[in-house]
C-alpha cells in the first residue's frame, strides 16, 4: 500500500500550499476555417471551436472531482488569427474577436488566446490590420488574448513592429481607462514565441501544431516554497535538489491530469509546461521562494542567482516527470500577480531594471507591470526592443506585458481582481529612445543564429 | 477504480465504524485500512475499490467529506492513480 507520509504530503500540497493545475488549454487549429468571406470564416470557426472544446469544462471538473485536484482555468488556443484575417483583406478583424468570445461564452472557458500575429521578419498580408484592430478587439471582449511576436533568434527582431506595437499597448489601455486598462493585460509581445503554450495572455496554437491538442499548465510556487521552509540548514546544493524533487512532483500531477484529460476527449496529448506560475494569493509566490532561499526581499543583490537556481532546477525535476515538455517551462514573474513582488516593488527593492536582469534567467520576460500613464508609447517600444534583445540574443522566450495606468502615477495601484492581480505603478526610466525607435527596419540576427 | 481515504482530525470513539458504515452503504470495499494516533490527533488511510459503488463517485466523495464536516474531521476521496503518480517512478 502507498506511503501515508506521502499521502498526507499530497493533501497538505493541495490544501494548504496552492497545488494545482493552472490550465488546462486545448489547442484548435482555425486553417481550415479560412474563408475570403469574414462572415462565413467566423461561422466556420464558431462551429469548429463548439465543437471540439464542448466537452472541454465538463470534463475537467468531472477529472478535478475525482482526483482531488484543484483545476484552476480552462482555456483555449486559436492559430494565429492574422493568418485567417490574410484571406479577406479589407475586412475588419475584430469579426474574429467578437466571434471567439462568442465561442468562448458557449463553452465556458476562462480566456481565448490566439488573436496574434508573428511579424518577426516582416508583415505579411492580414497581420497590419489584425495588429492595428487589437485595441478595439480587447476592449470589446472579455475573453480574447491577444499576442504579437516581433522578433526570434533566427530573424532578429522587426523594429517596424516594435515601435508599432509601443503605440497599439499604449491604445489598449486608453480604450479601457475604464476598466483599469485591462486592454494591455490581456496583450504580449514576444521574441522567441513557443507554438505549444497553454498559458495566457500569450497562448495561441501554432502552424506546425496538430489540429487539435491538449496542453496542461501546472502552478505550485506554495509547494516550493514550503518545502524549503520546513528544511532549514541546507546549502545551495542541498536547495537546488529539493526544488528538483519538488517540481518532479508537481509534473508528474500536471502529467497525469494531461494525460487523463486527453484520453476523455479523445484529443492527442501535447505537452505539460513546467512553470512555477504565482498568483496573488498569500502563500502561492515565486518571490517568496527567493526570500525562503535566503534574500531579505525579492529585488535584492543576489535575486538573479537565487532566480537563475530556481529557473534550472524546476526544469530538472520537471523534465523526468513527463513525457512532452514544452511552452515556456521555467519561473514566472509576473509582479501583480505575485504577492511577494508586489511587496517589494512598493517597498522599491524591486525596480523594472532588475526585473529586466532577472528575465534573462526565467521563463518569459516583463510581465505584468503597471507603468505611469503617461509613458510615451517609444520608451515602451524601448522596453520591448531590450527585452527582445535578451531573448534573441540567449535563444530563449521573452515576453513584454506592460499597462499603462491611463490617469494614475507612481505611487497609484491598479487592481485587475482575479489571478491578474494589483499592481503597483512602477517607476520608468523616460530619457528618450524616439530617434532609436523611428529608424525601423530588421535589426539583424545574432552569430547565434547561425548553428547549421 | 481504486480509491484513497483519508481520515485526519481529533480522535473520538466511531470513526473507523461511521466510516466504513458509510462505505458499506454505497457498495464500496474497503481492501486495506492503516491508521495511527498521534497525540489526541487520528490519521486513518483507506484503500477501498469504488467500482461497484452505488452512487456517481463524486457523490460518495461528497457523501464522505459531509460526514467529516459534521463530526469535525477531514475527510479526502482522492483516485488512488494521483498518488501513485507523484510518489512512484
Amino acid at each position: 500500500m502507498l506511503n501515508v507520509g506521502d499521502i498526507l504530503e499530497t493533501i497538505t500540497m493541495i490544501e494548504e500550499e496552492h497545488l494545482d493545475i493552472r490550465t488546462v488549454t486545448m489547442g484548435i487549429s482555425l486553417l481550415e476555417c479560412m474563408d475570403s468571406d469574414v462572415d462565413k470564416a467566423c461561422e466556420k470557426i464558431y462551429d469548429k471551436i463548439t465543437r471540439y472544446a464542448g466537452d472541454l469544462v465538463p470534463v475537467c471538473e468531472q477529472i478535478q472531482k475525482e482526483y482531488g485536484i484543484p483545476i484552476i482555468h480552462k482555456r483555449i488556443s486559436v492559430t494565429p488569427v492574422a493568418m485567417l484575417a490574410a484571406a479577406c483583406q479589407g475586412a475588419n478583424p475584430v469579426k474574429f474577436a467578437r466571434t471567439l468570445e462568442k465561442a468562448a461564452n458557449a463553452v465556458g472557458v476562462n480566456f481565448i488566446g490566439g488573436y496574434s500575429a508573428l511579424v518577426h521578419k516582416g508583415f505579411s498580408a492580414g497581420d497590419y490590420a489584425l495588429i492595428e484592430s487589437i485595441p478595439q478587439a480587447l476592449a470589446e471582449t472579455e475573453h480574447v488574448c491577444s499576442s504579437v511576436n516581433i522578433g526570434s533568434t533566427k530573424t532578429g527582431l522587426n523594429m517596424d513592429a516594435v515601435a508599432k506595437m509601443g503605440r497599439v499597448i499604449r491604445s489598449s489601455a486608453e480604450a479601457t481607462a475604464d476598466r483599469n486598462c485591462i486592454g494591455a493585460a490581456k496583450l504580449v509581445v514576444f521574441c522567441n514565441a513557443p507554438e505549444d503554450n497553454p498559458f495566457m495572455a500569450g497562448a495561441f496554437h501554432g502552424p506546425g501544431e496538430p489540429d487539435c491538442v491538449i496542453n496542461v499548465g501546472v502552478s505550485g510556487p506554495g509547494v516550493v516554497r514550503a518545502a524549503l521552509a520546513k528544511s532549514q540548514g541546507l546549502d545551495i546544493t542541498g536547495v537546488a535538489d529539493l526544488v528538483k524533487r519538488t517540481a518532479f512532483k508537481i509534473t508528474r500531477m500536471g502529467q497525469l491530469v494531461a494525460k487523463e484529460a486527453s484520453k476523455r476527449l479523445c484529443v492527442p496529448f501535447g505537452i505539460v509546461d513546467l512553470s512555477l506560475a504565482p498568483t496573488p494569493a498569500v502563500g502561492d509566490s515565486v518571490a517568496h521562494i527567493l526570500e525562503e532561499m535566503g534574500l531579505e526581499q525579492c529585488g535584492a543583490c543576489g535575486t538573479t542567482a537565487c532566480l537563475a537556481l530556481l529557473n534550472d532546477a524546476v526544469k530538472k525535476g520537471g523534465v523526468m516527470a513527463s513525457s512532452h515538455v514544452g511552452g515556456l517551462s521555467g519561473a514566472f514573474i509576473p509582479v501583480s500577480e505575485d504577492a511577494g513582488m508586489i511587496d517589494a516593488a512598493k517597498a522599491g527593492t524591486l525596480t523594472i531594471e532588475k526585473l529586466e536582469a532577472m528575465t534573462a534567467v526565467c521563463s518569459v520576460g516583463l510581465d505584468m507591470i503597471v507603468i505611469p500613464g503617461d509613458t510615451p508609447a517609444e520608451v515602451i517600444s524601448g522596453i520591448i526592443a531590450d527585452e527582445a534583445a535578451i531573448g534573441m540574443v540567449n535563444f530563449k522566450t521573452t515576453a513584454v506585458r506592460l499597462i499603462p495606468a491611463i490617469g494614475r502615477q507612481v505611487g497609484d495601484e491598479l487592481n485587475f481582481g482575479g489571478l491578474l492581480g494589483a499592481g503597483p505603478v512602477m517607476r520608468v526610466n523616460t530619457a528618450s529612445p524616439a530617434k532609436f525607435i523611428a529608424r525601423g527596419g530588421q535589426l539583424p540576427a545574432p552569430m547565434q543564429a547561425l548553428k547549421n | 477504480m481504486r480509491a484513497v481515504i483519508t481520515v485526519i482530525g481529533k480522535d473520538m470513539v466511531g470513526i473507523l465504524a461511521k466510516v466504513s458504515g458509510m462505505c458499506a452503504e454505497y457498495n464500496v470495499n474497503i481492501v486495506d485500512v492503516t491508521q495511527s494516533v498521534l497525540q489526541d490527533m487520528f490519521a486513518m488511510i483507506m484503500l477501498a475499490e469504488v467500482s461497484g459503488c452505488s452512487v456517481a463517485f463524486e457523490q460518495f466523495a461528497e457523501q464522505l467529506s459531509g460526514l467529516g464536516r459534521e463530526n469535525g474531521l477531514s475527510i479526502h476521496v482522492m483516485h488512488e492513480d494521483l498518488f501513485n503518480s507523484m510518489h512512484r517512478i
